[in-house]
């Protein structure tokens, strides 16, 4: 079965996925971030979606679960990059993600992690936009 | 299935996790065919993505056949999910927001009819649930 890796920058766990996730993969990767914000102490954990095509109510829960996981274990939960057709569709299909925070790129995330919660670690990057029109 | 030109009808069976990938991508290319906007495909995909996994969760598994259909000269996707398993007594409370009967959010039924253009449900308890979706391109 395949995992998403996650990756540790400072105070903040960073998640990019890159696969068409099963259920199974999803509910992992879950478990996975609970387990390494304990053995980090991490206060900030970002989840990068622009490579989902899709967010179905199953995956949007999962997405919920992460923040509300998070905060319980005393870090905040951000889910950035998600593509405007998947809005679109979620907003159809009645999930409104509500407590979960959201930022449009992975960049626009790290700065609310930085200002809102001052942590360590990310203000130390120096976030420069790579591509045009990221910013 | 990428590469694959997707015009003939195609049957998937749904057993595992893995088949509700497998219906998301075939779902996919199947859109790409008819020339579905991206949003209309983004909301095709998922509704059939909701569709699978209740027939995977709820029926104990089944299958899909999606094809591709036209209608005066409009191309659209029509995907059709069946499964064996105990059927939905009430299916106007299962159409219902917010209701369910497992661990979902209970948006499978009433979200996945908002995302499309054609919503069929048969279902008798005992014998199982059909679910038939159609979307058309603009």
């Amino acid at each position: 079965m395949e995992r998403v890796p996650i990756l540790k920058l400072g105070d903040v766990l960073l998640v990019s996925i890159q696969i068409d996730l099963e259920d199974e993969v999803a509910l992992n990767l879950q478990a996975d971030l609970a387990e390494r914000i304990v053995d980090t102490g991490a206060r900030g954990v970002l989840v990068d979606i622009s490579g989902l095509e899709i967010v179905d109510s199953f995956i949007g829960r999962v997405f919920a679960d992460i923040a509300a996981t998070s905060k319980v274990l005393d870090a905040e939960a951000v889910v950035v990059g998600m593509r405007p057709a998947v809005a679109m569709t979620l907003v159809d299909l009645g999930l409104s993600l509500g407590g979960v925070r959201t930022a449009l790129n992975v960049e626009k995330g790290l700065k609310i992690l930085r200002e809102d919660l001052g942590l360590r670690g990310v203000a130390e990057l120096d976030m420069t936009p790579d591509r045009p029109g990221d910013t | 299935m990428p590469g694959v030109e997707a015009t003939e009808p195609l049957e998937l069976p749904i057993a595992a996790d893995r088949d509700v990938v497998k219906v998301r991508q075939a779902m996919r290319s199947f859109c790409l065919v008819a020339k579905l906007t991206l949003v209309d495909q983004t909301k095709a995909i998922t509704a059939a993505s909701e569709l699978a996994r209740n027939a995977l969760i709820h029926g104990g598994g089944g299958q899909a056949r999606l094809a591709l259909v036209e209608d005066r000269g409009r191309l659209g996707v029509q995907a059709v999910f069946a499964d064996e398993g105990p059927g939905i007594p009430d299916v106007d409370q299962a159409l219902d927001d917010g209701w369910s009967s497992g661990s979902g959010l209970g948006l499978g039924l009433s979200g996945s009819r908002r995302l499309v253009d054609a919503f069929e449900i048969e279902t008798e308890v005992g014998r199982g649930t059909t679910v038939t979706i159609t979307k058309w391109a603009r």
